[in-house]
């Protein structure tokens, strides 16, 4: 198992061996110490490999990641999974701002709370939160999951398409266009099959409240004409 | 995009250390502000002295037999070291605004860094391991510090421009972000008397809550009206003379971590910043929330 120390060794090392792993490679799990809130960790994976980063990463972790699995034994600064293609990051502590940003695939989930706008445009991609959110989280939201477990701060689901929103606990307020839905049994069984995903077992969906767009920003009214 | 350090010290063990830990959170930054670098560290308040720091873009001429000149002026022991473009002026408390009035007097070109019982305020362009190390800050202990490496975006790379920005006795601000009604704010406290050295729009912010805290309120009060009253983007953190505040806009999109301990509370606007301080893998790390005041004090905590 290669084993990257970032106090000693350039991230760029790092970042180079896992886009540089041939085809068919049976060496992929990589382990990584010492990130002391370095950018860019493990951005750009693009093949099966499993990399466990023992620490907390600054900006862009794991970013644009497809197919690898990821891991941080830590917190995870700004921008964590930014356009997730595909394939899984797990952050044990906390995340901060824009975390999952642009997302289209795969799942990102932090098990300790993130900050403000969480999943913005999302376009795809799964997140689930077993903490907090801060404000305008899932901003734009085109598709995909977000699932929060605790509470989410103000304008949740601002400017919403069709991103699906599951809240356990209070909203602070919804942003322009975003409503409370009926949770269907379709949605139990999506939410059921994240929460298991997720590895969390103690927590019903039925719990949740889901949140989606009410389409009134879709098309422009005549009747705004004179607002502009 | 800038960056910013500070660093309040709970345990008075610390203390000698404190200006190695925050040069080292500095330069950490530098890659955020490699423009300019500015450091307020706060000594002990020893009941007798205060301190006048001074800037002058000619130390050689305006240092030079300043001290006997004040010395004479005041009437009062007068003590001066200079620090490259700095020099730091000693003299007795009740000698300070006296003292203040005859520096501009005679040495009109020489700008006030900062004056109070027990603030320093060194700050120069350039790179921030080389500001530390001409003012030897490695080497100073004291409470509480804060620093600042610049990204110049809304005024020109100039040594006034850079931060800590002190516009009141003991008071320090520094700002990772940009103000939009600063030049409104500032016609405003020109009007209640306040004075500007730049067109700068932190040192608005901190003319603000000078301002404020003049009025009698305390740094946590008047952090909590700069919500309301200051438009635009920031992360501010500010030392009093035994405080050290934090502020975030309600957008909050300037980066921010803290850190505390049993020993220090500790601010960076990234964790990198933080990484090499004792004990910060068991240090309970957090993002300030948005529109949140975040204020402690060596004098309410004792």
């Amino acid at each position: 198992m290669p084993v990257f120390d970032l106090s000693t060794t350039p991230l760029r090392d790092l970042n180079s061996a896992l886009h540089g792993l041939p085809a068919g490679a049976n060496d992929t799990v990589f382990e990584v110490i010492n990130p002391r809130g370095h950018h860019a960790v493990a951005v750009g994976i693009d093949a099966p490999v499993t990399v466990e980063i023992k620490g907390s990463v600054g900006y862009y972790c794991a970013g644009m990641n497809d197919g690898g699995n990821v891991t941080v034994h830590g917190s995870a600064g700004p921008g964590v999974a930014e356009n997730m293609m595909s394939g899984s990051v797990v952050i044990e502590g906390d995340a901060s701002q824009y975390a999952g940003a642009t997302g289209r695939g795969g799942l990102l989930v932090i098990k300790g709370n993130a900050a403000s706008r969480c999943g913005i445009s999302m376009k795809g991609i799964d997140i689930v939160v077993h903490g907090n959110i801060g404000h305008m989280s899932a901003f734009m939201g085109q598709s995909g999951h977000l699932v929060v477990l605790g509470d989410a701060g103000d304008a949740l689901g601002d400017s919403l398409y069709e991103a699906k929103l599951f809240v356990r606990g209070s909203v602070k307020s919804l942003g322009a266009d975003c409503i409370e839905k009926e949770l269907r049994p379709e949605h139990i069984e999506k939410l059921s099959e994240l929460l298991e995903l997720a590895g969390i077992s103690d927590v019903r969906p039925e719990e949740f409240k889901r949140y989606g767009s009410a389409r009134k920003l879709y098309n422009f009214n005549i009747d705004n004409a004179d607002a502009y | 995009m800038c960056g910013i350090v500070g660093l309040f010290l709970k345990d008075k063990a610390l203390e000698p250390q404190l200006g190695a830990l925050l040069s080292s959170m500095l330069i950490t930054m530098t890659d955020r502000g490699p423009d300019s670098a500015g450091i307020a560290i706060y000594g002990n308040d020893n009941g007798k002295t205060a301190k006048i720091t001074l800037q002058s873009a000619k130390p050689a001429k305006d240092f030079a037999g300043l001290e006997a000149e004040l010395q004479s002026a005041l009437g009062a022991p007068v003590a001066i070291e200079v620090k490259s473009t700095h020099a730091v002026v000693t003299l007795a408390k009740d000698k300070l605004d006296e003292g203040r009035a005859a520096l501009a007097t005679l040495r009109p070109d020489a700008r006030v860094m900062s004056s109070g019982d027990a603030i320093e305020i060194y700050k120069e362009i350039g790179l921030p391991k080389d500001v530390v190390s001409r003012f030897a800050v490695s080497g100073m202990s004291g409470t509480h510090g804060i620093g600042h490496t610049r990204m110049a975006t809304e005024s020109a790379v100039t040594t006034l421009g850079a931060h800590p920005f002190s516009t009141g006795s003991d008071q320090c601000l520094v700002h990772n972000g940009s103000l939009s009604n600063h030049n409104n704010l500032r016609r405003e406290l020109k009007r209640q008397g306040m004075t500007f050295e730049t067109e700068n729009d932190s040192e608005v912010a901190a003319a603000y809550l000078t301002a404020e805290m003049a009025k009698g309120k305390d740094l946590g009060a008047a952090l909590t009206s700069a919500v309301d009253d200051l438009d635009g983007f920031f992360t501010f953190v500010v030392g009093t003379k035994s405080g050290f505040g934090v502020l975030r806009d309600p957008i909050a999109c300037k980066p921010a971590v803290m850190a505390e301990t049993d020993q220090y509370v500790a601010f960076g606007s990234e964790y990198r910043a933080l990484v090499n301080l004792p004990g910060i893998e068991t240090a309970r790390i957090w993002e300030p929330e948005p529109a949140t005041v975040y204020f402690w004090d060596h004098e309410k905590a004792a």
